[in-house]
Order: structure tokens, then C-alpha cells, then sequence
């Protein structure tokens, strides 16, 4: 671990600005994931600015009858919250799919957002990796991807997006809200707020240097049949092999995001028009374009079936 | 003492603290943290120093060039050591581990560097700015089956035949010829491989976690070149091992000459991602199994070649070890076969064998079960024989109730209750099914001694070098003594791991709890001799109990005959031929249900029994613990566990506990474990054998079968994972 300076900030404005300040700095707040980095080195923050203490611990309701999540709230509270319970119960079942009870009381939802792959490579410093090391190489493409993606990847990535809650939260349509150095706010739906790899997979998501994520907002509630069904070789503890994170009916409409298959909680809203027709009609827009490798081809079959048994439920 | 002929009566029998399920001893200050594992002397070394093992990146080949003036300008840097300024050292002994002896690599992560710094991070940090320029070579071998055409045999293993196996095959009415693989595999224990080395002139200290004391002492002294009596070692707790940390590897040996040339203490732990490599594991196995039988079942042929591989000099995983013994059969062809392969070096891991070779043998046990359209449970028990199938009766088994097992667990697990056809049974979306296996563990037995002291309170005092490496070594050897001097367990005290105290059997092969056991008693016997004179009792006719010691109506406490001075014994088993006379094995019985997903093809066990006969249970609540962890581990063996090879940089590429699966809680339902009462004379004076392997051999394959009972797909590929089975399971129904 490289050695680094810490402050603490005190507001929102006040940590993006210190952020700003210090070249290389990062935010801290749970450490979950950041500190594992950082002790292999695959981060090296300069600086870290703790957010902990900066309110956005808070779960309230908006005008328009959704929810607004502070962007500190840890994942075992966001689970439990009655709200979150009753009326988006697909996140609430993500939240609990992932991780471990130690983990996610540490957690926050904005931190969960901004997990960084587990591909194996990744994490090894001793091999090229372009996430890692921009223009390296991906050792992924010819080397071990059984669980690595089989949709929206490129030439120089076949990452996947770890998170379970970010999946949930795909389907949800939520909405992140951030606050600049200057103090100016912005908010950003979720489909565009995570990244394919592209030419650029060391960029994952649409936040500028320094900006901060203050909440995530839900819409109203859908209503419907609430599911996650994670799919994994041991039975927690574990991240998806293929995930799926469906409301179905409410609204009248069918909803399906995915998890395991993309750099990015991966939905396709043309696909959900076709769940009259099957499951199977779903799949073959939801896998348009696939190109797994030979060792994580079982995923497309895997998740036609997961999302048959899904809907057959 | 010698163990030459079969165990009489004697005082272990009484069954007063010996059987009786005793707490561990150990066990508040495991639960309160105050066991203080290698890592964790603090208080001891105030001004220890951190090294960091910097590893190869490379599997082959040598450092053209390695440059640490960076690294050395760091922050609290003290010290970095290479192999261009670590002295030398000697390779030669069968435990030594040289480190940083020249440019060559012969595996990923072996150590290029170890870096010393004041703290931990500063010296990771400083590692990370090493740079180094590596020669790969050319060529290596990283894949067994590429290799396997090219292996040799083993002269340790030589083949075993009996009859005419080809002919006795050929015409067999019922023939099975199926090849199995099993992965390398990671022994995963929950405490990194750490030492602590200090140096008092040229008195040398390590603190570390290792399974063997003086294989360790011969192992550090060896290497560093200097007399055993200079090495102290002590391992006071060990968590866990597996045959892990039966080795040395760069810990105690870069901590003991860091820790020389900077004359302070060195501490060195191996973080978790560099023990997948740096360390050994249990080596991949290709199995090829051919059975002829008849019509009845009864086996006429069988035929087991194992295949592995490992670093020039390693040894082979032996996985057909085990069909020695296991069934009749007058014609039988076993051997053994190793390749090179420039992988990380393999060695032994909990069972080393059996624990793979059964996942083999026994499914293909199964799969004949089929064949013959016999019950497996009723297949096994026809195949059953009392002796050794290569020497004849005149070499019986010492003990053997496998068939008892396979009752005994039929009846508890309800076997009757299982459909032979495969995919007949479903539970809502779940594919149900059960599986059966044999599991047998080899005895083995070592050498074991120990020092015995009554106090002037009363108290017995045990030293040994034996370890408790999580197995409860701690409160079995204070059973055996509290049995032997008639104590209640409270008035024992047991002190382990020590190189100061007498050399022990240490943990490994399931030896430890028998042969250190015998080791005490054999000390006991000293010491009941000692009190016995020193009472005026010259009959060897005394009774020790309830802290007394008694002879024709006399009765003299322990506390008051020890004095002020106390009196001690130091004892020792020395174990004769009987292995000779008597084939010396553990059996078990393993039933196994699960449930297949029937669209994502997940596997969740659902319940597991093993009955084992593994002679005297000293403690039923350790040996219970210790099945539990065998059988954990088999369903990982079974469903997850695989370090993936990538042979481009030739090394294994999952090396984490988040990548490299083991079973969590949510994995394992109740566990049911039975002990069958069973009394081995021939093992030692405790008539027992060991358990802890035993726990492993045979339940993956009891998983494996209950998987083909349950879907009807028969996997030879371990782990058995969910993409493995898809393509078999059934279409889904199209819904509209």
C-alpha cells in the first residue's frame, strides 16, 4: 500500500472540493472495496478524503412519491428500511444476494455503484490488464473468463460490473444525483451512468474527477412481482455467474435488468415488450450481439433458463 | 516403549475421561482471542521489524537483473535482501527450503526479494518498487494432459499386480473403463503461513505455524547451516494446515536471516494472494479406472492408473493408493505415474491419495452399481474383503467394518428411500437425488514422545512437541493423561508445540491423535512407575484415581508424593512390524442427498451422514469437529474447488478466497456423523486410528454419485459446476 494523507470533510461541497484540491486524491466511505485496491496497489490514491461524516445517511420519500437513498447509507440499512421492503423489493433482495453481513454493514449505496471488477487479472498486478494499466493488454480475452462478460465487451475488455444492488437499480430506473467541486449538482439516470469498456475500459462510469455522488432516487413505485435470482457456483458469498433483476407486471409491463453478463447492469427495454411471447423472445433481444468466449459461453444458455424459470415462477 | 504386539488391557479402557466428549481445553482462550498464533507475538518482540516476500512473476527461467535502490530509499526501509546478498545456503535435506540462492526461478512466486521495513505497508510498498528483468524460458510444462503421455514411474510407488489383470479384464462378463480428472487444489486454511525469527547470539528463535516441530528444526537448521540444538521452534497454535504447513517455505527462513543481519526480530507473513502459489498444493490428477466383473457384481479385474505431475523431484499424488485395499478382485493392476510439470510444487493435502483417488474410484463404483443394475451399497458390501487383497489372508486387517458402515448408514440416511433411475425424483424446481461411498484412510503411525510431571498441587503437567493444529491435540493428550494418572481433565495442563520439548509424531496423515496419544501414555507408564516407587508401592499392582495413587488398602495422594520438587517422566512409542502382520486402515460409509436446480443446474447439498469405524473415539466432540471439516471439504472438492491453470504465464490464476471457492455456512446443511464402536489392539495401547482425513475419502464421491442420481449426468471432471451439467439437463417447457 502506498502511503497516503487523510482529511475528513465535514459537507458534501466541502469533500468534492478537497478532492479537487489534491491531485490524485479519492473519496473514501466504506473502504470495502478501495482498501483491498489499494493494498495490492491497484490503487493509489495520493489523498483520501473521508466522506463518512457528511450526512447522506438518510432514506426519505420525494415529491413524486419515490424514494431518495443518501448516498452514505449502508447497504444492511438500505436492505432493511420498511420502504425499500414493501415497495422495491427487487433491491432489497439484490442488497442481501450480495456480499456478507459484515460487508454490507460497512457498505454504502454509493460505493456498491462504484465497485470495481473482480476479474482475476484485474486484481493480479503482475499481468497485463487494461483496466489497470490502460494499453497493457487483456489477459482475459485468451485467458481464464468463466466468469468474465459475454455482451458489450471489446478488444480490450471482458470486465464485469460486480454489484448486485447496482443491477436492481437498473431495473428500478433509479437516478444518481452528484454534487461538482463548485457546488453544482447534476443527476444522472443510472443507463447512463455505468460505462462499456470500449477503447477506455479504465473509464467506468459518467462522474467527472472530483464529482460526488449525494443520493440515489427511485420513481415511484412500480408495483408488481419483485424478484432476484442470483445465480453462483456456492450459495452465498459469491458473485454471479448470471444474475437477474425482474418487476413483473405492475404497471403492466414486464421490467428485466442483468447482472454477470456486462460491464454494466445490462437491460435492453425493446426485449421486455416481447415477454408476451416467452422467455426465450425476452433472451434473444437481451442477447443480441453476444460474444462470450469459449469459457463463458454456458452463460447465454444459463440465462435463457434463469430467466424461463424467472418468469415460469 | 515399543508398540510390537497387540494392546492388552490397560488403564486407557477404564473409558472414564478417554471417549467422554470433553470440551476443548483450549477453548476459551480460542474463543476470547488469547491464543496467540505466530503473527500475533507482539508483546515478545516490542522492536520487530516487517519483511515482505517480493514473488516471481515468472514460472522459468532466471533474473537478468533485479534493482532495489528505490525500494531501499523508501520510507522505513531496513533492509532488502536478494539473491545477490543472502548468504548461502543448503539444500540437501529432505526439509530444508533455501531461499534467494541465485537468478534461476523454478516457479511462479517463488521469492525474488525479501523486503524489511518498519512497518508491514512500508515494506509491501517497497516491494511493488523492486524492478526486475526476467529471462523466461523458452519452454515449460503447465498442463497435465498434455504431459501425461510422457510420465515415468515412481519408484516410492512401485506398481502393484495381481493375477493377470488383462486377460481377467477382457473376459470379464461386465466390463467399466472410464477416466476421471480431479484439479490441483488449494489447502485454504484460515491462517496465513507466518514466522517470527529472533536471534539471541547465535541462538536462533522462530515462531511459526507448522504442523512439525522438528521436521521444521531440521528444516531451519538444515538450511541456515547451523546445529539443531542452536533452532528453537515453537507453533503453540496452528490455524489449520491440511499438510500445508508441513513444509517450510520463505517465512521462517527470509525472517531468520533478515533478522540476523539487522539484529532485531523479523516478522514475515505470506499475504493470501501469494500462498496459491508460493506454497504447495494437492496436484491434479488423471485417473483411469477399468473394473471387470460378474454378472453378480463381484469384481475379477480392476485396474487403477493415476497420473500427476510436479517440479523435477516432487512427488506424485498417489491416487490409486487406495484400490489396494478397498474391494476383492483376484486380478488387479495399480500404478502410479508422474510427469514434469514447471507448475507450482504439489504436495500433500488433507488425505493425500485416498482424498482424490476415491473421488474416482468411487464414482466408478457408481457407475458398475449401474451396469449391473446392483445397488450400490449392496455392490460395495459384496466387494468387501477382510485382508489384504495382494498379500492374502495372512495379512488381515487389523480392523475393518466397512460393511457395518454401509448398514449402519443405509438404514440411518433412509437408502431405501432412493429411485435407481436417475432424474426420477423432483422437489418443485429441484432434481433430487442420493449417492453413496466408501472412504478408507490409511493408519499410519510415527514416533512420539513426551514429558510427564505430577506438582506439589496435584496437577499433570504434558509437554510435547506435538501440534493442535485445530484438531484438538490439546484436549485429547490431556484426556489420555488425566485417563492414565487418574485426574479429572481440570487437574491437566497440555503445552505444545515447543521444539524444547520431546519430538512428537506432529499433525500430518492423520498419525497425530493415535501416536501422540500413544506417546503420552507411553510417558504416563513412566511416571505411574516413578509415583509407584516413590509411594513405597513396589507391586506394579497400583490403582491411580480420583488423584491417588493405591496399592493393597495404601493410599497416597499424587499432590503429596510429588513434593516440593514434583516428579516427572519423559517417555516414547516406538512403533514396531505389526503394519507388517496387519493391513491398518479407517473406514467409512458416506450418503449423500442433493438438489440439482433443474434450470440453472446449481448444486445444493442437502443432507450428509458419514459412519465411521476409525477405532477408539478418545473424544467424540473433536472427532465429530474433525469429520465435519473433512466433509466440508469434500463437498468443496466435489462442487467448487479448482485452481485454474493458465499456462501462458504458467501459474494458477485464481488466488484469492473470493476466486479459489471453498464451501461457505450456506453450502453445508447439517452434518450427521456415527461412529461405529470399534476397538483397534493392533494400532497402539489408545486401539484408535486416525479421523481426520478419514472425514475427506470418499464424500465427493457420495456428492458426485447423488448428482448423477438426481439429473442423470454423469461428470468425470472435477469440481462438477453448473455449466458442466447444463447441456444435460432437460430443454425448458416454452412458455407462452
Amino acid at each position: 500500500m502506498r502511503a497516503f494523507t487523510y482529511e475528513r470533510a465535514a459537507s458534501p461541497a466541502e469533500a468534492a472540493a478537497a478532492v479537487a484540491r489534491t491531485r490524485g486524491a479519492k473519496f473514501i466511505a466504506g473502504g470495502t472495496n478501495l482498501l483491498d485496491l489499494m493494498k495490492l496497489e491497484i490503487e493509489t490514491p495520493t489523498h483520501l478524503v473521508d466522506v463518512n461524516r457528511i450526512g447522506l445517511d438518510g432514506i426519505e420519500g420525494t415529491p413524486d412519491g419515490g424514494l431518495r437513498i443518501g448516498a452514505l447509507v449502508r447497504n444492511t440499512a438500505l436492505a432493511a428500511d420498511a420502504r425499500v421492503r414493501k415497495d422495491y423489493a427487487v433491491l432489497s433482495r439484490a442488497l442481501l444476494a450480495g456480499a456478507s453481513g459484515q460487508l454490507r454493514n460497512k457498505a454504502t449505496t454509493a460505493g456498491n455503484l462504484l465497485q470495481r471488477t473482480r476479474c482475476p487479472y484485474f486484481y493480479d498486478p503482475a499481468r497485463p490488464c487494461n483496466k489497470r494499466e490502460p494499453g497493457s493488454g487483456c489477459s482475459a480475452l485468451e485467458g481464464f473468463s468463466r466468469n468474465l462478460a459475454v455482451i458489450g465487451t471489446s478488444g480490450a475488455c471482458i470486465a464485469t460490473h460486480p454489484s448486485d444492488m447496482a443491477v436492481a437499480m437498473r431495473v428500478l430506473d433509479a437516478t444518481i444525483e452528484t454534487v461538482s467541486p463548485d457546488g453544482a449538482t447534476r443527476s444522472i439516470p443510472i443507463a447512463e451512468f455505468h460505462r462499456l469498456p470500449g477503447d477506455t475500459p479504465e473509464v467506468e462510469t459518467a462522474l467527472r474527477p472530483a464529482e460526488l455522488i449525494t443520493a440515489v432516487t427511485l420513481p415511484k413505485p412500480l408495483g408488481g412481482r419483485h424478484v432476484y435470482r442470483k445465480v453462483r457456483d456456492r450459495a452465498s458469498y459469491a458473485f454471479a455467474t448470471v444474475s437477474v433483476a425482474a418487476v413483473i407486471g405492475g404497471d403492466g409491463r414486464n421490467r428485466f435488468a442483468f447482472g454477470g453478463l456486462a460491464h454494466k447492469p445490462w437491460r435492453v427495454e425493446a426485449a421486455e415488450a416481447e415477454s408476451g411471447r416467452g422467455a426465450d423472445a425476452v433472451a434473444d433481444g437481451v442477447l443480441a450481439g453476444a460474444t462470450p468466449t469459449r469459457e463463458n459461453a454456458f452463460k447465454l444458455p444459463l440465462l435463457r433458463r434463469t430467466l424461463a424459470a424467472t418468469l415460469a415462477a | 516403549m515399543e508398540f510390537s504386539t497387540p494392546a492388552g488391557p490397560n488403564p486407557i479402557d477404564t473409558g472414564r475421561v478417554v471417549t467422554k466428549p470433553v470440551d476443548r481445553i483450549d477453548g476459551p482462550l480460542k474463543v476470547s482471542g488469547r491464543a496467540t498464533y505466530a503473527y500475533e507475538y507482539h508483546d515478545e518482540f516490542p522492536n520487530a521489524a516487517y519483511g515482505f516476500v517480493l514473488g516471481s512473476a515468472i514460472p522459468k527461467g532466471y533474473i537478468e537483473a533485479i534493482d532495489a535502490r528505490e525500494a531501499e530509499a523508501m520510507p522505513g526501509v531496513l533492509l532488502v535482501l536478494t539473491h545477490n546478498n543472502t548468504p548461502k545456503q543448503n539444500g540437501s535435506g529432505q526439509h530444508n527450503s533455501p531461499q534467494l540462492q541465485g537468478p534461476g526461478i523454478k516457479q511462479a512466486e517463488q521469492a525474488i526479494a525479501l523486503v524489511v521495513a518498519e512497518s508491514f505497508e512500508q515494506a509491501r510498498a517497497a516491494a511493488r518498487a523492486i524492478r526486475v528483468r526476467y529471462a523466461r524460458a523458452k519452454t515449460g510444462h503447465y498442463d497435465l494432459a498434455a504431459v501425461k503421455d510422457a510420465s515415468r514411474p515412481v519408484p516410492k510407488s512401485p506398481d502393484s499386480k495381481v493375477g493377470e489383470f488383462d486377460r481377467a479384464f477382457a473376459d470379464a462378463p461386465v466390463k467399466l473403463d472410464v477416466t476421471y480428472t480431479t484439479p490441483d487444489q488449494s489447502h485454504a486454511m484460515m491462517e496465513p503461513h507466518a514466522s517470527v525469527a529472533r536471534w539471541d547470539g547465535d541462538k536462533l528463535t522462530v515462531y511459526t505455524a507448522n504442523q512439525m516441530i522438528h521436521w521444521a528444526v531440521d528444516g531451519i537448521s538444515g538450511t541456515l547451516g547451523i546445529p539443531a540444538s542452536k533452532v528453537r521452534v515453537q507453533s503453540a497454535f496452528v490455524g489449520g494446515g491440511f499438510g500445508s504447513k508441513l513444509f517450510l517455505y520463505a517465512d521462517p527462513i527470509l525472517a531468520a536471516v533478515a533478522a540476523k543481519r539487522l539484529g532485531r526480530p523479523v516478522k514475515v507473513a505470506l499475504t493470501r494472494p501469494q500462498i496459491f502459489n508460493h506454497t504447495n498444493h494437492r496436484p491434479a490428477t488423471i485417473q483411469h479406472i477399468r473394473i471387470g466383473a460378474a454378472p453378480d457384481g463381484k469384481i475379477v479385474a480392476i485396474g487403477h492408473d493415476a497420473f500427476s505431475g510436479n517440479q523435477e523431484g516432487g512427488e506424485a499424488e498417489e491416487a490409486a493408493n487406495q484400490t489396494k485395499l478397498l474391494y476383492g478382485g483376484e486380478n488387479r493392476l495399480i500404478r502410479t505415474r508422474l510427469s514434469e510439470l514447471n507448475l507450482p510444487k504439489g504436495g500433500a493435502m488433507r488425505a493425500p491419495g485416498e482424498a482424490v483417488g476415491l473421488l474416482a474410484l468411487e464414482c466408478a463404483m457408481d457407475e458398475l452399481a449401474e451396469k449391473t443394475g446392483i445397488d450400490p451399497v449392496e455392490l460395495r458390501i459384496r466387494n468387501d474383503i477382510q485382508y489384504d487383497p495382494a498379500k492374502g489372508p495372512d495379512r488381515p486387517f487389523s480392523s475393518r467394518k466397512l460393511v457395518e458402515c454401509m448398514r449402519v448408514g443405509a438404514e440411518r440416511f433412509g437408502w431405501n428411500r432412493r429411485d435407481p433411475k436417475p432424474a426420477s425424483v423432483r422437489d418443485g424446481r429441484w432434481l433430487v437425488g442420493m449417492g453413496v461411498a466408501s472412504g478408507i484412510r490409511d493408519n499410519l503411525v510415527m514416533p512420539s514422545g513426551a514429558r510427564v510431571s505430577v506438582d506439589r498441587e496435584g496437577v499433570l503437567t504434558i509437554e510435547t512437541q506435538m501440534t493442535d493444529i485445530g484438531t484438538g491435540s490439546y484436549t485429547i493428550l490431556g484426556q489420555v493423561g488425566a485417563e492414565m494418572m487418574g485426574l479429572p481433565i481440570e487437574k491437566v495442563r497440555v503445552r505444545l508445540g515447543d521444539s524444547d520439548f520431546p519430538k512428537s509424531s506432529g499433525s500430518g496423515g492423520s498419525w497425530g491423535a493415535n501416536s501422540a496419544s500413544a506417546g503420552v501414555y507411553a510417558a504416563c507408564e513412566g511416571l505411574r512407575d516413578e509415583i509407584a516407587k516413590k509411594a513405597g508401592f513396589n507391586s506394579r499392582d497400583v490403582t491411580f484415581a480420583d488423584g491417588h495413587v493405591s496399592a493393597a488398602g495404601r493410599s497416597r495422594s499424587l499432590a503429596e508424593i510429588a513434593g516440593q520438587d514434583g516428579v516427572a517422566f519423559t517417555g516414547e512409542v516406538k512403533f514396531g512390524k505389526l503394519d507388517d502382520t496387519y493391513a491398518q486402515a479407517s473406514f467409512a460409509a458416506h450418503f449423500c442427498e442433493v438438489a440439482v436446480d433443474w434450470a440453472t443446474a446449481e448444486i445444493r447439498v442437502r443432507r450428509l451422514l458419514s459412519v465411521c469405524a476409525a477405532g477408539r473415539i478418545i473424544n467424540p466432540k473433536t472427532s465429530r469437529n474433525q469429520c465435519f471439516g473433512g466433509m466440508t471439504m469434500g463437498v468443496g472438492a466435489a462442487l467448487m474447488e479448482e485452481q485454474v491453470v493458465d499456462g501462458r504465464f504458467g501459474y494458477f490464476v485464481n488466488h484469492d478466497l473470493a476466486e479459489y471457492q471453498v464451501p461457505v455456512h450456506a453450502d453445508i446443511p447439517d452434518l450427521d456423523v456415527v461412529f461405529l464402536d470399534e476397538i483397534d489392539d493392533k494400532s497402539s495401547w489408545i486401539k484408535a486410528k486416525g479421523v481426520g482425513e478419514l472425514g475427506i475419502c470418499g464424500v465427493g464421491a457420495a456428492v458426485a454419485n447423488a448428482v448423477y442420481n438426481a439429473t442423470g449426468i454423469r461428470i468425470r471432471d472435477y469440481p462438477l459446476t453448473l455449466d458442466k451439467l447444463l447441456p444435460g439437463l432437460p430443454e425448458m417447457p416454452r412458455q407462452s
